[in-house]
């Protein structure tokens, strides 16, 4: 039987909805299905991954080094687990990304980036060229499979589990080479991006931080979660957690409102999974209008305030 | 000090790939070539660090076939010192932990203080290669930098994650990978393009490190995305609004 370990993530705090995503993949696998905990203090997030659906078991791996989950410290205690499990998983978020691949290296595995969908025990379907080509590929021998699920193929498994919480303890010497500083956030209390439903994205075309005001502002009518195109990021319109695309989020909402976007294939990777894909653009070439369900050529400083007034008083 | 800088020799990303008509991979030939975009950045990066004026030599280094000489041609005429190239044609064989163990030979001969690439190459999108060589180097790594800063045998590193800009301190040597933020790369003159056929460029077969066999996956299928079906336009907000409204998108 499959032995599989998610790696739990979070922010010491709270389990990350990641976590729900990997078990999701997981369950995809099938087999029995622990969750790591590495944190500082693991009480309430290996609570939360105990009531994860179909989690049979969480281990808590508690020490003041694991207190910002960095890389360099996590890797070589997910390597030693490593041999117990047949699958290690962690979701493809900036921080599996930084630590599944060492973990993987000093386990002497290779790894499977952004899984999309689970063919096999050993065998996986995954996004290359910015998701222009989808290739399958196995994982020869027999040594533990590591695999980053890709967030936005999993939908978040339930809560209803009751998995028994473990203590472990790992006789391990960390490196002490790499330290922590701090995270620097914006605060706003808007949906997350990566987990929204709806989603409203700025481009380059909306030419200013002050123009971005009116993204925020749909946004806040429609409850959405805010995102940008990289040139919009570089541009310093928005900060760079809300660039969507290949090298920023990959998200999947049920709604997503694409705002003087021309549609570039980096960043239409980024939305391939949306429910309804809305366009607004002043060129009527623009390639986001051949993925949009629905385009609307016009200047956006004409639709946008139309668009507000229009969800508030239906003409 | 020394810094090494690998690269990668990447189909051009304004170039839209298909699939061979067997299906046996995706159809390269003929297609414009580039240096990975990220990878462009970490020689941007590093030669910057050199220009700063600490005593800095800038060695750069491809694995891959022999056209990959084009690419580090164009990494010499933008300032690199050196350039190598571990020359293989089987191109199935370039996976991120052969690559790292390969790197980590080379790292061995050299003894960089800082290694610098791209967090992703922009063919396979497997943002595993620094992690992994970092891991069997057994030193520190900063993945996603959008800000370096050295000082005294430390490197402080500002980098893009999901939650927003974290920072780390690293010990050098240390391996840090680039997101596009860090900066523009400068683009080449044609006076230092000539300049560069002067620089030296060594070539050495990869089978001439000796690597043990790495860990690898094998591909045995090439398929196109599942296709979105676009292309529907409104001509009014209050049409786009009833067809959203429609669709039970919004209430
Ligand atoms: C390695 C690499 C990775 C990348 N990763 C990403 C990524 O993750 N995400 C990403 O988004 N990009 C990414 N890019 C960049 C990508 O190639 C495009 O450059 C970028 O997406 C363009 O952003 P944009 O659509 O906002 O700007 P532009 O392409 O400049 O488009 C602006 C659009 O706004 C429209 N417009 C202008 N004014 C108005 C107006 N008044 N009303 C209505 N419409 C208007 C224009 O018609 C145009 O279509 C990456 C590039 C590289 C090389």
């Amino acid at each position: 039987m499959n032995k599989i370990l998610v790696i739990a993530q979070h922010n010491s705090r709270e389990l990350s909805p990641a976590t729900y995503r990997a078990a999701a993949c997981a369950q995809a696998i099938g087999g029995e299905i622990t969750v790591a905990v590495f944190a500082e203090a693991a009480g309430p997030i290996a609570a939360a991954a105990a009531r994860l659906d179909g989690v049979s078991r969480v281990i808590t791996i508690e020490r003041p080094e694991n207190a910002h989950q960095l890389a360099a410290l996590l890797a070589p205690q997910i390597a030693a687990l490593a041999p117990d499990y047949t699958h290690v998983l962690m979701t493809s978020t900036t921080c599996g990304k930084d630590v599944l691949p060492r973990a993987a290296a000093l386990a002497g595995a290779a790894m499977v980036s952004d899984v999309m969908q689970v063919l096999g025990p050993r065998e996986f379907r995954r996004p290359i060229y910015a998701g222009n080509v989808i290739v399958s590929v196995r994982v020869p021998g027999t040594g533990p499979v590591f695999a980053s699920p890709r967030a936005a193929s999993w939908r978040p498994v339930g809560n209803g589990g009751e998995a028994a919480i473990e203590p472990a303890t790992l006789e391990l010497c960390l490196p002490t080479h790499t330290e922590y500083l701090r995270l620097e956030q914006e605060e706003n209390d808007r949906p997350d991006l990566q987990s929204a439903s709806r989603v409203i994205s700025g481009g380059r075309g909306v030419g200013s931080t002050e123009n971005f005001k009116l993204i925020y502002s749909l946004a806040d009518k429609l409850g959405a979660a805010v995102g940008a195109s990289r040139a919009a990021v570089d541009a310093g319109f928005a900060p760079s957690d809300l660039q969507v695309g290949q090298t920023g989020k990959i998200i999947a909402p049920e709604l997503y409102i694409a705002v003087g976007i021309s549609g570039a294939i980096q960043h239409l990777t980024g939305i391939k999974d949306a429910g309804t894909i809305v366009a607004i653009n002043k060129d009527p070439e623009a390639p986001i209008f051949e993925v949009a369900d629905i385009g609307l050529v016009g200047d956006l400083f004409k639709i946008l305030p139309e668009l507000e007034q229009e969800i508030e008083n239906p003409s | 000090m020394k810094i090494l800088v690998a690269i990668k020799r990447v189909v051009d990303y304004n170039v839209r790939v298909q699939i061979k008509r067997d299906g046996s991979g995706v159809a390269t030939d003929g297609l414009k070539m580039s240096i990975n975009p990220f990878d462009e950045i970490a020689l941007e990066e590093a030669l910057r660090i050199r220009e700063a004026g600490t005593d800095t030599q800038v060695l750069v280094v491809s694995i891959g076939s022999q056209s990959a000489q084009q690419q580090l041609r164009t990494a010499l005429a933008m300032g690199a010192d050196r350039a190598l190239l571990l020359s293989t044609e089987d191109e199935s064989q370039i996976q991120p932990p052969l690559l790292a163990h390969a790197l980590l030979k080379l790292i061995e001969q050299e003894s960089p203080e800082l290694v610098l690439m791209g967090k992703q190459a922009i063919d396979d999108d497997a943002n595993q290669t620094g992690q992994m060589l970092a891991a069997l180097w057994g030193r520190p790594q900063a993945t996603f930098a959008s800000k370096i800063e050295l000082a005294a045998g430390l490197a402080t590193v500002t980098r893009e994650v999901d939650e927003g800009l974290e920072l780390i301190r690293v010990e050098l040597p240390a391996l840090i990978t680039t997101d596009l933020r860090l900066n523009t790369p400068r683009f080449v003159k044609m006076p230092d393009i000539m300049k560069a056929k002067r620089k030296p460029l060594e070539i050495r077969p990869l089978v001439e490190l000796d690597l043990e066999p790495t860990p690898h996956l094998e591909t045995f299928a090439y398929e196109p995305p599942p296709k979105r079906q676009g292309g529907h336009k409104v001509d009014s907000v209050a049409a786009l609004v009833a067809t959203l409204k429609a669709k039970g998108v919004i209430e």
